[in-house]
């Protein structure tokens, strides 16, 4: 799929730049982009760091163990029909527990490891079940606690308050994610698989 | 609002470190092998952000984000959503580098302070790249057929899109 928004973005630039008489203006551009995300992933990148070395330390103490067993029965009845101390529901409270405290790193393979326990525990159907459903909708909104990433592309651009929008965030995403349950409630009794 | 703000980043780390020592965890040593992991995956990341930055800077020069702009600046004003907004409400989904780089590209010329500003960061902090994590979940465990998952989830990113407008008018103000 960004194959197709890549290449298209290039294309549509070039026959919007010779339609308009901007050749110079985008072949300043071609070059300035890309040194621009050199130059942005280098100033950004100490904060990154910072940032996942504080998560490792809240890692290795126990933090995420511990959130993800608070999160456990919580996630149970969101997968219904799978056991609620089996290694589905476990995986994918480690999964929502790495979401929320930012880890992307630890969460693509936790929801991974979710999946397949998923699959296993409920072999022989071709088709995703509610549970797999339910568990990706809300890998597909944001649950972020700290938006550390976008602070930080704030701060970039002199933002004087980079975590000021994250009272803001946090509303928004509590409304996403309902809205998007919701919404998957509302279309799991009435989908025709076709 | 603001204060709270201030406090986010210090508490948190703060509080990660001290519950660290409480638990004898090698503080610092651990901080340093996680700092390691996040230098690498920010390299990892950085091919496709030139790929992308350099994309969207294109767009922006050859006057394609403009005309966009232009096209939708009725409907945005009626809905009273920042035009400047809209190609990266879009993008959002499809892919997390290109939305960095059209923010970042936006940020040039709008500051993160202002209202449309804040609202490009409240929609950039509060989505995921929707089509991403569909296919890996769903590709990960070889199933084809998503069923309701892609509609359920772009109705999260829709109002992702009108939450972010009307959650910074009601904690910033306009």
């Amino acid at each position: 799929m960004l194959n197709k928004i890549w290449g298209g973005m290039i294309l549509v630039s070039f026959l919007c730049a010779a339609a308009t008489g901007r050749m110079g203006q985008l072949s300043q551009a071609v070059m300035e982009g890309s040194g621009r995300a050199v130059t942005l992933t280098i100033s950004m990148a100490g904060m990154m760091c910072t940032w996942t070395g504080l998560l490792k330390v809240a890692e290795s103490s126990g933090i995420t163990r511990i959130l993800s067993r608070i999160m456990a029965p919580a996630v149970g009845l969101l997968l219904p029909g799978y056991r609620k101390d089996g290694e589905a529901v476990s995986a994918a409270s480690m999964n929502i527990t790495a979401n929320l405290l930012g880890i992307g790193n630890a969460a693509t393979p936790l929801g991974i490891a979710a999946m397949k326990a998923m699959a296993k525990e409920h072999k022989g159907h071709k088709l995703p079940d509610r549970g797999m459903i339910r568990f990706v909708i809300l890998n597909t909104a944001s649950i972020q606690m700290i938006p550390t990433y976008t602070a930080t592309l704030r701060m970039q651009y002199g933002s004087t308050q980079p975590f000021a929008i994250t009272p803001a965030v946090w509303l928004v995403s509590a409304a996403a994610l309902t809205a998007a349950l919701t919404m998957g409630r509302i279309l799991e009794s009435r989908w025709k698989h076709g | 609002m603001d204060r709270l703000g201030e406090w986010i980043l210090p508490a948190a780390a703060t509080g990660i470190l001290l519950w660290g020592m409480l638990r004898r965890v090698p503080v610092f040593d651990t901080f340093l092998q996680g700092a390691k992991e996040g230098l690498s995956s920010s390299v990892s990341i950085l091919p496709a952000l030139i790929g992308l930055m350099m994309g969207v800077t294109m767009l922006e020069a050859s006057g394609a984000l403009d005309m966009l702009s232009a096209f939708l600046r009725p409907a945005a004003q009626w809905l009273g959503f920042p035009v400047e907004a809209i190609p990266l409400a879009l993008l959002r989904p499809f892919s997390g580098s290109g939305s960095t780089a059209l923010a970042a590209s936006l940020f040039e010329n709008i500051s993160p302070d202002s209202f449309e500003g804040r609202v490009i960061s409240v929609l950039l902090g509060s989505s995921e790249t929707t089509f991403y994590a569909v296919a890996v979940y769903f590709g990960a465990i070889g199933v084809k057929k998503s069923g309701w998952t892609i509609p359920a989830a772009l109705t999260g990113d829709f109002v992702t899109m009108a939450a972010s407008v009307a959650a910074v008018i009601l904690l910033f103000g306009v």
